[in-house]
């Protein structure tokens, strides 16, 4: 936003290499986090990757000694934000979610099938599933998590209690969404028809 | 990396609203996210930080000359 110079252009270069060795380590927990918001793999990367090239033209802006993996989960965060706007992710769970409840017997001990948290994750709103990943899988304090959401801390509390009350329920009632093997491949095809559109090779732009 | 092992009755946590005990699905959410994390990483990441490093403009020209657009 601020006209920057070129990236990093205030550093000297051992700062510029702190800043490349600190970016390339939080790389992983950037595809974790960005794993979670938007469960497939592929578009996670793609968010990863637009993040770090956003980290890099900003890192004038990041003050060492500080977070790194804080400081790129709130780009990350904002470009899934803006992604979302336009309806990059758009129906991955959220159309049809209702016809396709699946009802399995409730009650049994049986162990939790990673798969099954995961989609039971990816079906909470987007506030909430943040909040939940920033401090129960990503271990971030309420304060740093609402500090990465630019919300109030009490904000962020209420959100992950809210998250972690659905998953309980719907794994406790077996009341997780399953996804459709046909349905995925015809959803990827559209994903990858709007991602053709948005890079501005798509049969028209639209407005 | 907090040690949390289970204790048998009292857990002294002030927080007035905490749950009981974690939900069983705690440790599977940890699973989930530690388990990208420690996955090979794809060599693009790694190429993409060295091209950055590469292209990296010796000090601000007012707008990067090689037309990449910063996207917004």
């Amino acid at each position: 936003m601020s006209g920057d110079p070129a990236a990093g252009g205030n550093r000297t270069a051992s700062e510029k290499a702190d800043f490349k060795r600190e970016l390339t380590q939080v790389v992983p927990h950037l595809r974790a986090f960005a794993r979670g918001l938007c469960g497939r793999p592929d578009l996670a990367d793609d968010l990863v990757q637009e993040a770090l090239l956003k980290a890099w033209a900003a890192q004038d802006r990041f003050e060492p000694g500080t977070s790194m993996r804080a400081w790129t989960f709130v780009i990350l965060r904002n470009a899934y934000l803006t992604d979302m706007r336009r309806n990059r992710f758009r129906g991955e769970y959220d159309e049809g979610v209702a016809e396709r409840i699946l009802t399995a017997p409730a009650g049994q001990e049986e162990p939790i099938h990673l798969s099954d948290l995961h989609r039971a994750l990816l079906t909470l709103p987007a506030e909430r599933r943040e909040a939940l990943l920033l401090v129960g899988a990503g271990g971030f304090s309420y304060e740093e998590a609402a500090a990465i959401c630019g919300c109030a801390v009490g904000t962020i509390k209420s959100r992950v209690g809210r998250a972690r009350a659905a998953l309980t329920e719907m794994l406790a009632n077996g009341t997780i969404p399953r996804r459709s093997t046909g349905d995925d491949i015809a959803h990827r095809a559209i994903l990858e028809e709007l991602d053709t559109v948005a890079a501005g090779n798509g049969v028209s732009s639209q407005g | 990396m907090a040690s949390n092992h289970k204790q048998g009755g009292s857990n002294g946590r002030g927080d007035e609203n905490a749950s009981r005990h974690p939900p069983e699905w705690a440790d599977g959410l940890k699973q989930l996210y530690d388990s990208v994390v420690e996955e090979a990483l794809p060599d693009a990441f790694k190429d993409l930080l060295d091209r950055l490093d590469a292209i990296d403009p010796p000090r601000g020209t007012n707008t990067s000359p090689d037309g990449r657009d910063s996207g917004k």
